[in-house]
């Protein structure tokens, strides 16, 4: 039964149960809702209550759990000989499930009657032509073992999901009737339901953890096996990137560190200078006027998609720097695509998110230290200077620290702006690549993790990761530290 | 402090002859380090406004010839020998003639347009061809199909010009760019000139771009954006949907009802963590997790959708926190005094207070997913043509498709000019969605922002 359906029917039950339940505390009361110990409705949510949670949360287990479980013992069934030179399990297994997704479309397209299914062998039809008739391109023409792989696989699923139906209905209904059972006068419903409420809530406030959990382990399970197919001291200490999926790539993430570095240094000089000048003129000089004017319109820049930016330093900033800095130019330049494109952009990106973080800070140094440096006779740029800035020093430190993280993890700008080739070099107008680029070139479009070519993007992600992880640490530390001060 | 009461001593000590009507040296010099000071500030103000105006008057510049689009009026004669050779109007027959099949139509119709406006040319009708788009025998062809008793009359068909036809009529292409282009001949444009002067060739706006489908490399004027709007809205029903009920639970638990202790403690600096963490760093998870792990298909609108939600996440929880934050405890307080439960206190009075502020939220975390890009590149959004619309509900969920950032970066890398036009174009179209949901987001917290 498809999974929509389920859901469905644990819907239906769960509003049935909401009025049953209801109506029995009600009639154990003999219509009088005075004697109850809740108000009505919450008889009837703890009946929806035990009918929707428990049978969604193993339906939702399930379909995690399902395929892993499948996937693991019909790869274990594939012997050493169906797998081909140059090729691994992870391929064949995906090509075992392309094979048995297909045979499924076949039947619900009414290319192949259902019952004949089973009976299909690779001598008397054209499998891969049929699979193409219903848009499943399948690489190569599907062997024996490969088959019958793919028929134990769907015959695996469709017990499983034969089975996965039953479970969940009967958990559904076991926990309708449960409650609805309970449903009498005396019985303590609000607690209950103010109780799985509670936990419901903290469900969802879990899912930030998890999410970082999920975070680490995938990065984490991925860089151990890219480790141990390529040597971490060579990944880390590597000075040449080349990849090549053919195999004798060097992996030397140093280069790309250089280029990540490079450019976002380019971009917090941008940023910094006219960040912190503005944060100042505006919380400072401005009349409220300027500053209601200024301020949001500064942030826009903010609110503007990366991709916005990536194809303005593309098309628009890289040909002009190209032109005044290129052969034509001062001859230092050959492409378009630069550090130094990049950094400019992504510093116009990180203005505004420079000017409002520092912003918050200036205003936060409380006025009375203004007012007592402009009594002792200080010009307000004096004030400014060597009263209120080293007073907000630290939370201005920890406003360029998160500026230069976001810099770091900066993908669209990059990808576009600052060119695919990874060098060590000092010349600004020369093209370099980053880490973020490079995560996205060796993972895009590849389904097979089983070469280190595509695992060393997890490796690089794992690097991000933690270098950025390490800066916003840092970063709200010192800001945190900082504000407590003056509270 | 001594240092200084001595220094100002020895200042004292000092003969002044300087009067309060004229400045002296060192007054006027701090008098102009204000002023270049506050120039400063003014310059920076300056050039982050200046900046932002140059993006956008590039991004309308660039865009706005994409929503138009040239087209030929031409009309075409509809052989019935050459559509169909037995003569029986059966469909499987006539649809035996492939779209070759109507290149020789649409080339007679070319001559016959160009004879008819009086133009001497030697060209052959292949070559006029090349005027046309390479998509208008598809299109002939679809109508001929849906419509068969049209075979052997002269229908009117509006087909595109190709792409360096329409750069021409928007001033892309210039005669200078053509001597090195094999596409298309200075004598071509002599043609179009004639045409565009007289009529019968035209410059519409261009709905197709707003509601088509992705074409292939070598058609540009037949790509729109479409089809990967849509994408974007079911990824966008899928941030709603888990989005918004998660966020707003998790930050009511860590707000009204969490203890203070290490558990909450972890959670919270989680929480300002991920608000951090590099988008592709989800695109990894999602990767990792979704697509390997539980087996998602790829470059499906619910896993972009998915991830996207992790990302939100984090935005949602904060500024629902600060709106829960800013209802007033003696709400709580009257609920519970008049003998609510806690939950009802919650439930039923600060949370419809605190809603305006959760909304405003909710719609700026879905602005700031709906422009994210890097993650669905991870997830397989992109590299492919997203030419077909999804059939039903659950189809728009799980069947490939594109999402409108990620629509953008494919033009953009693709080789012809005529695409970056569209990629600017698609700017415009993402940027209205932003700017429409931000300023509801604006106006929300305009009309119910409530002081207390």
């Amino acid at each position: 039964m498809p999974v929509l359906w389920i859901v469905l029917i644990i819907l239906a039950l769960a509003v049935v149960g909401y009025i049953m339940g209801r109506q029995r505390a009600l009639a154990s009361a003999g219509g009088d809702s005075r004697k109850l110990h809740s108000l009505p409705s919450y008889y009837g949510s703890s009946v929806a209550i035990f009918t929707v949670v428990f049978s969604l949360l193993v339906l939702v287990c399930w379909l995690i759990i399902q395929p892993i479980v499948i996937n693991n013992s019909v790869a274990s069934t594939i012997p050493d000989t169906a797998i081909p030179e140059a090729s691994s399990l992870g391929l064949v297994m995906s090509d075992v499930r392309r094979v048995a997704n297909g045979l499924d479309l076949a039947v619900a397209g009414g290319a192949i009657p259902a019952n004949e299914v089973s009976e299909i062998s690779t001598e008397d039809t054209d499998l891969r032509g049929l699979l193409a008739s219903v848009g499943v391109a399948l690489g190569s023409d599907v062997s024996e073992p490969v088959l019958d792989a793919a028929q134990s696989y769907r015959n695996l699923s469709k017990t499983g999901n034969i089975l996965m139906t039953v479970v969940v209905l009967a958990i559904a209904v076991g926990g309708f009737i449960f409650a609805f059972l309970r449903s009498h006068k005396d019985f303590r419903a609000r607690n209950v339901v103010e109780t799985s409420i509670r936990y419901l809530l903290i469900l969802a406030a879990s899912i930030a953890i998890l999410t970082t959990i999920g975070i680490v382990l995938s990065l984490i399970f991925n860089t151990i096996d890219f480790f141990t197919l390529y040597p971490a001291s060579d990944f880390f200490f590597g000075t040449t990137w080349s990849p090549s999926f053919g195999g004798g790539s060097q992996l030397g993430i140093i280069p790309l560190l250089w280029g990540t570095m490079y450019i976002s240094i380019i971009a917090l000089a941008v940023a910094v200078p006219i960040g912190l000048f503005a944060a100042v003129y505006l919380s400072e000089y401005a009349s409220p006027k300027m500053r209601s004017f200024a301020k949001p319109l500064i942030e826009v820049l903010a609110g503007i998609p990366t991709i916005v930016y990536g194809l303005f330093a593309l098309l628009t900033v890289g040909p002009l720097l190209l032109q005044v800095f290129g052969p034509n130019g001062t001859g230092w330049m050959g492409a378009a695509s630069s550090v130094m494109t990049a950094g400019l952009v992504m510093g116009i990106m990180l203005i505004p998110f420079v000017s409002s973080l520092s912003d918050d800070i200036i205003n936060a140094v409380p006025q009375a230290m203004r007012d007592g440096a402009l009594g002792l006779g200080a010009t307000k740029s004096e004030t400014v200077k060597q009263v209120v800035l080293p007073a907000a020093l630290p939370g201005i430190v920890g406003a360029i620290l998160l500026a230069a993280s976001r810099a770091i993890g900066e993908t669209m700008i990059v990808v576009l702006g600052a060119g695919a080739a990874a060098r060590l070099s000092l010349n600004p107008f020369e093209a370099m690549t980053t880490v973020t680029a490079k995560i996205v070139s060796q993972l895009t479009g590849d389904a097979d993790f089983s070469s280190p070519e595509a695992l060393v993007a997890f490796s690089l992600g794992m690097t991000l990761f933690v270098i950025t992880l390490a800066l916003n640490v840092l970063a709200l530390y010192i800001v945190r530290k900082y504000r407590e001060q003056y509270e | 402090m001594t240092d200084a009461t001595s220094q100002n001593s020895v200042a004292g000590n000092e003969r002044r002859t300087s009067s309060l009507y004229t400045l002296d040296a060192r007054t006027r010099r701090r008098n102009a380090a204000e002023t270049r000071f506050k120039i400063y500030g003014m310059t920076a103000v300056g050039i982050g406004l200046v900046f932002l105006v140059i993006l956008l008057v590039t991004i309308v510049r660039n865009g706005i010839p994409a929503f138009t689009q040239t087209s030929f009026d031409m009309p075409v004669v509809l052989e019935a020998e050459a559509l169909d050779p037995n003569g029986n109007r059966d469909p499987a027959d006539i649809s035996k003639v492939s779209t070759f099949g109507y290149n020789p139509l649409i080339e007679q119709a070319l001559e016959r347009l160009v004879a008819e406006h009086g133009i001497e040319t030697e060209m052959s009708g292949a070559d006029l061809r090349k005027m046309v788009s390479s998509g208008a025998a598809a299109q002939i062809r679809n109508t001929v199909l849906a419509n068969p008793d049209l075979i052997g009359e002269t229908v009117t068909f509006r087909v595109l010009a190709s792409s360096r036809v329409d750069g021409y009529m928007k001033g892309r292409v210039t005669r200078d760019d053509l001597a090195r282009d094999k596409n298309l001949d200075a004598e071509h444009l002599n043609i179009v000139d004639v045409l565009s002067e007289e009529g019968g060739l035209e410059r519409a706006f261009n709905w197709a771009f707003i509601t088509g489908s992705d074409a292939s490399e070598s058609r540009p004027e037949q790509a729109g954006i479409g089809v990967s709007m849509l994408g974007s809205l079911f990824m966008m029903l899928v941030v709603l949907l888990l989005a918004l009920p998660i966020g707003v639970a998790a930050s009511i638990y860590l707000e009204e009802f969490a203890p203070k202790n290490r558990w909450t403690d972890l959670i919270e600096v989680n929480i300002s963590n991920l608000a951090a963490v590099p988008s592709i760093v989800f695109g990894i998870l999602g990767l990792a997790v979704f697509i390997q792990l539980v087996g998602l298909p790829q470059s499906a609108p619910l896993v972009g959708g998915l991830v996207l939600t992790l990302m939100t996440l984090p935005t949602i929880i904060i500024s629902t926190r600060a709106s829960l934050k800013a209802v007033p405890p003696s709400i709580r307080d009257a609920a519970l005094g008049v003998g609510a439960s806690k939950t009802q206190a919650v439930f039923h009075h600060v949370l419809p207070l605190a809603m305006p502020g959760i909304l405003t939220g909710t719609i700026i975390g879905l602005a700031q997913a709906l422009g994210e890009t890097a993650p669905l590149l991870l997830i397989g959004m992109v590299g492919f043509i997203a030419s077909n619309y999804p059939d039903g509900i659950t189809a728009g969920f799980l069947s490939p498709n594109s999402a409108m950032p990620a629509q953008i970066y494919e033009w953009a890398k693709r080789a012809d000019p005529a695409y970056y036009e569209r990629a600017w174009g698609g700017i415009i179209v993402l940027l209205l969605f932003l700017m429409t949901m931000n300023i509801i987001a604006i106006l929300l917290r305009r009309r119910f922002e409530r002081r207390w």
